[in-house]
């Protein structure tokens, strides 16, 4: 399977998926619009709360090519990061002093500046979220080190797991991905991620492998720590329900399998107004591999820049980024779901 | 009408209050609070619903539990052998009256 953008998909186009999201059929047009369910709430114009987390999305290489990637990553997808832009998002957070640093891709580690970058911000003794897809530690002998590499540098680790199950994983993220996924977790067990005696963090996170919403998170997190326990002997923290937003690969397989006004119908009849008030975009920023700022890494993949005079990390000024209004669209509806989705799960 | 099952007619189940709101409403209301996380999970509720949305062979049941089945995080294997118990049960049901037959030959036969 190759990319959107490699097969030159109209999907590649973000101004094309917009225009899907917007008024891609008559049914799509007819449903409310995000902003103006904000609106009911006295929400609109969204504003940030703080900068609590500094998302650095490194890179769209990829091991992996996943049919519901939002980053439409791969191993043809060549934009990666690169180490004066990681300098000057290590001088934002150091000189705000901003607590976390969520690092994402594409398989951030095939970034060749992403040890390096994870070392510095060791240093600055801010949390580090890694976003590993597991099956690159096990992809080549080059990475076989890297549970001992984040356990040095206290790395916080977050890893899609979409099900319990191979037939429900594979289907979502390739032939193989579950077995492989199962060796990296037992090596990040080994080294003590995950263990409950244990200061290292390993979270798991589910996402529909198909046109549903998540469940619940507890009851998720029950089965899932049940079954990877009695199966294969892994244990974890938390387990992260994240709904899939209709935007890039995932939008493209709702199209191609009949799905798509349904499932917009659907995140839009699930609206949480409780959780639109705990967006993860109000207290997370988002830097993309070319140093530009977003509100998310969903509006990065749609090309949705902050709506600010200072969109590159290059120009950072706090205080134009704390009085921006968050761009918001028709895909918001999949983080306002039900209980809501956001890179650290459920809201509400 | 093409067709006596229509899956847009699912969308439209609500609108069985307009021809009576009181007793549509007192169904909804009833709905609503059997299917809510009580001494049994929402999940195992979802099963129940489409194990019966089997057995009474309605399509908007079947599709309407399938997905909710989902949504609630059951497995495929799970949903499957919700099914063979209402299918169990329908076939049991057929069986064990199979003893009223005897029960009938007996008392007309030697």
């Amino acid at each position: 399977m190759r990319s959107l953008q490699a097969e030159n998909h109209p999907l590649s186009n973000t101004l094309q998926q917009l225009t899907v999201l917007n008024t891609g059929t008559a049914p799509i047009a007819a449903l409310p619009k995000f902003e103006d369910k904000l609106e009911q709430a006295n929400l609109y114009p969204l504003r940030p709360t703080g900068i609590d987390v500094l998302q650095l999305n490194i890179g769209k290489m990829c091991n992996q090519t996943c049919k519901h990637c939002h980053v439409d990553a791969g191993p043809d997808r060549k934009e990666i990061m690169s180490q004066e832009t990681m300098q000057q998002c290590l001088a934002i957070v150091e000189k705000h002093n901003i607590g976390t640093v969520d690092i994402t891709g594409g398989a951030p580690e095939m970034n060749p500046h992403f040890r390096w970058l994870v070392n510095e911000l060791h240093k600055l003794n801010t949390k580090v979220i890694v976003r590993c897809n597991l099956t690159i530690i096990v992809a080549n002998k080059k990475y076989f080190d890297l549970p001992h590499f984040y356990a040095q540098n206290n790395v916080e680790i977050v890893s899609s797991l979409p099900f319990y199950t191979i037939s429900r994983t594979d289907a979502q993220r390739g032939d193989g991905v579950f077995t492989d996924s199962i060796k990296a977790l037992q090596l990040l067990n080994e080294v003590g991620y995950g263990k409950p005696d244990s200061s290292l963090k390993l979270n798991l996170v589910y996402n529909p492998s198909g046109a549903f919403l998540p469940a619940s998170q507890q009851s998720l997190e029950t089965d899932f720590k049940r079954e990877l326990a009695q199966h294969y002997g892994i244990v974890f923290n938390s387990l992260y329900t994240i709904t899939n937003l209709p935007i890039s690969r995932f939008l493209n397989y709702l199209i191609d399998s009949g799905n798509y006004e349904a499932y917009m119908e659907k995140l839009v009849n699930a609206y949480n107004a409780e959780a639109a008030q705990q967006v993860m975009c109000r207290n997370t920023l988002s830097v993309s591999w070319d140093g530009s700022l977003y509100d998310c890494d969903f509006n990065q993949m749609l090309n949705l820049k902050v709506n600010s005079p200072c969109n590159h990390i290059s120009e950072f000024s706090l205080q134009s980024i704390m009085e921006r209004n968050i761009v918001v669209n028709q895909h918001c509806y999949g983080c306002t779901a039900g209980a809501g989705s956001s890179c650290g799960g459920s809201l509400a | 009408m093409s067709t006596y099952y229509n899956p847009e007619d699912l969308k439209k189940f609500s609108s069985i209050s307009d021809f009576q709101p009181e007793l549509g409403k007192k169904f909804f209301d009833y709905y609503g609070e059997v299917f809510k996380e009580g001494a049994l999970s929402v999940r195992e509720k979802s099963l129940i619903a489409l194990a019966v949305a089997h057995v009474v062979q309605c399509p908007y049941c079947i599709d309407a539990y399938s997905t909710d089945c989902l949504d609630k995080g059951a497995t495929e294997q799970q949903m499957m052998e919700a099914i063979h118990v209402g299918a169990a049960i329908k076939g049991g049901s057929t069986l064990v009256h199979g003893v009223q037959m005897m029960n009938k030959i007996k008392e007309l036969t030697m």
